[in-house]
């Protein structure tokens, strides 16, 4: 007998929305497999991680302050893949609108007024814009691979980050520790109740929303669809496909750069040599798992959110090492594709000798 | 150190830093002259990587590591296969789930090993020829995996270009539909590519672990696979421009390390970052030569086949 794929006269609506629930169904199961291999008990191990972190209300709010950047990058990326554009180098846009929205709080520490916030915001917006021109301008220019160009655009942004903590913005009274100083109470994004929760989640639900009216309500939209599914159609509409990366990366670059900035500004108060356990790689992840659509994106955000807390609660809890996050995250992606094939393809059961007798009777 | 000795050290390390690129840039080659597109190098290398100083440490073998670590590697490129290749799945977004899973990997199991000091593999010296003044030591006084590269080259470029099984994976690479209507198997063919380059990938992690700097360290591979990806478009899919390629990159991330060392004045950081922005110059430089690049591009690259649609 043979499994065979058959293509689907149409999308599987059942699917669209099954699809990513399987995979993260499969992904539990390899999961516990991970976890018996490791000695641990499948059911402790997946309670620690999964269920324990929403059990006290400070892990509830740490794992918004952890899916805020992963859905606000995620929001914008869905975007550029959307368009058939591949930035993979969100990491490196986080990081320079980190860098761009500190600024005025390391250089300028004095500048106070009511201002300094929402030029930092604008300054982080514009700092992950410029960093996401880049690999833009290349692919629209020279047709350079935008993949390739946005990913080694990551470790530039990073080794500049490091350069500047530990070079000319290392803070002056910091015993030579490679931080930058913390930053003034007027340069701190509002926090949302008495945790460490920020308004940075905000940012994340307007991104959401925005996004989605933009894909499902404006000629824009329905022109970043249509450029990424058949740009030859897309083009005889007069569409232009250089416009759609142009958007596509600076949307993405500019929602990274104030993820990066939030992150800083609200979270971390000062720069650090690290300053992102992986989100702009993680959030490629939440965009596919949501599948590239905002509403979806926001719940794929807060189970990538888990995860992070979960690999710390699980390290704590049962002492199991926080490396398995990254596993979890990698093999849900994993899954998440594969199950994807069931909205475009059904499977269909072949038996060999049936086949041969179907081709006989012809 | 006389000025020679200083050139034949300089060029040494010149060769280790370059080796890693060039087997992972040759089995991606043979990958995407088949019409994939495997994102995953990175993911595949540092498996390799890990496994490699893994089955080391355990058996006293560096040999066996090696083989460790072209097991692994296959492995995770038979993850890649039955995604893409069964499943239609996108090629881009699997190749970057398979590093994201291979980072992930390579982090758990290597955990236990931090630390811990590697055991060298030991260059063999070919007879006589390793005797030539500058050259032998050079050329005829290398590991096993620096033999095996340059082997690599010219067994790609024969099968590639001198032979009938290479006329098949470029056939299959340049226009699936034909290639399935005479008859071969586009699928099986793809398999077999996207094994090679994960066997190759997983070389050149254990490279990293075994010579490069005998020990796991997290990350190791820092973007290597990715240039790896950059050397095959900068080579436009022919094997002795990767050669070539691998060898400019091995030169630049040496040279800067020198210039670190004599002090030039610029900060380490901004010098290290110097291969990453090398390999955004050489894709500029290449794809503005738009003619090169669509004679060479493998037609099919990345579009996932269909049998009978």
């Amino acid at each position: 007998m043979r499994i065979e794929l058959e293509k689907r006269a149409e999308h599987s609506q059942l699917m669209t929305v099954v699809s990513p629930l399987i995979a993260i169904g499969l992904t539990l199961v390899c999961g516990s497999i991970l976890f018996v291999s490791m000695g641990y008990n499948p059911i402790d191990a997946l309670y620690a991680y999964f269920i324990e972190p929403l059990t006290t209300s400070w892990s509830i709010e740490e794992l918004l302050v952890k899916a805020g950047p992963l859905v606000l990058i995620a929001v914008g990326l869905s975007v550029c893949f959307l368009s058939n554009s591949w930035n993979i180098g969100a990491e490196g846009q986080f990081t320079m609108g980190a860098l761009a929205g500190s600024i005025i709080p390391v250089l300028f520490f004095d500048f106070t007024s009511p201002l300094a916030l929402p030029l930092m915001i604008l300054m982080g917006i514009l700092g992950g814009m410029a960093w996401a021109f880049i690999p833009a301008f290349l692919k629209v220019r020279f047709g350079t691979n935008e993949i390739l160009t946005s990913l080694m655009l990551v470790y530039i942004a990073q080794y500049i980050l490091d350069f500047l903590v530990r070079g000319p913005w290392r803070d002056p009274d910091g015993f030579n520790f490679p931080e930058s100083r913390i930053f003034d109470a007027a340069h701190v994004l509002p926090k949302i109740g008495e945790g460490r929760l920020h308004i940075g989640m905000i940012f994340a639900v307007l991104a959401v929303l925005v996004v989605w009216w933009m894909l499902s309500r404006t000629l824009k939209g329905f022109e970043i669809k249509v450029m990424g599914e058949t740009p030859r159609a897309g083009r005889f509409a007069g569409f232009s496909s250089n416009g759609v990366v142009w958007f596509g990366f600076l949307v993405s670059g500019g929602l990274a750069g104030l993820a990066g900035m939030a992150e800083v500004s609200g979270s971390i108060e000062q720069l650090t040599p690290v300053i992102s356990p992986g989100y702009g790689f993680t959030a490629i992840i939440v965009a596919f798992l949501g599948r590239l659509n905002p509403i979806g994106i926001m719940f794929a955000g807060l189970l990538l959110g888990l995860s992070y807390i979960g690999g710390e609660s699980a390290q704590v809890s049962l002492g199991l090492t926080d490396k398995v996050t990254r596993v979890f995250q990698g093999m849900l992606l994993f899954f998440v594709l594969a199950c994807d094939t069931l909205i475009l393809y059904r499977f269909k059961f072949a038996s060999s000798a049936k086949s041969m007798k179907e081709a006989g009777n012809v | 150190m006389s000025d020679l000795s200083m050139i034949e050290a300089v060029l040494l390390t010149i060769i280790t830093a370059s080796t890693p690129l060039l087997l992972a840039a040759i089995g991606e080659l043979v990958v995407e002259r088949s019409g994939v597109l495997n994102l995953g190098v990175e993911g595949m290398m540092i498996v390799g990587a890990v496994m490699g100083f893994a089955a080391t440490q355990a058996t006293g073998s560096p040999y066996i590591g090696i083989v460790a670590a072209m097991i692994s590697g296959v492995a995770m490129s038979l993850l890649f296969g039955f995604l893409t290749l069964n499943l239609m799945a996108n090629q881009v977004a699997t190749g970057l789930a398979l590093t994201i899973l291979g980072l992930g990997l390579s982090g758990m199991i290597g955990e236990a090993f931090i630390g811990q000091p590697g055991i060298s593999l030991k260059p063999i010296a070919i007879p006589v020829l390793s005797a030539i003044p500058f050259i032998g030591p050079l050329l005829f006084n290398q590991d096993i995996l620096v033999y095996a590269s340059y082997g690599l080259v010219i067994a790609v470029y024969f099968v590639l270009f001198r032979s009938r099984t290479g006329l098949i994976i470029r056939a299959v690479g340049d226009n699936h539909g034909s290639a399935h209507s005479l008859g071969y198997s586009v699928i099986q063919v793809r398999y077999l590519a996207v094994m090679f380059g994960g066997a190759c990938s997983g070389l050149a992690g254990a490279y990293l672990s075994l010579i490069y700097t005998p020990q796991w360290v997290e990350g190791m591979t820092a973007g290597r696979g990715w240039i790896a990806l950059a050397l095959v478009v900068f080579a436009s899919w022919r094997p002795a421009r990767v050669l070539i390629g691998a060898y400019l990159f091995g030169a630049v991330s040496i040279l800067q390390f020198h210039a670190q060392a004599a002090g030039i004045g610029l900060p380490t950081q901004l010098m290290s970052a110097l291969p990453y922005l090398a390999t955004i110059i050489v894709l500029i430089m290449i794809s503005r030569n738009k003619t090169l690049a669509k004679v060479n591009t493998p037609a099919c690259l990345g579009k996932p086949f269909v049998p009978d649609r």
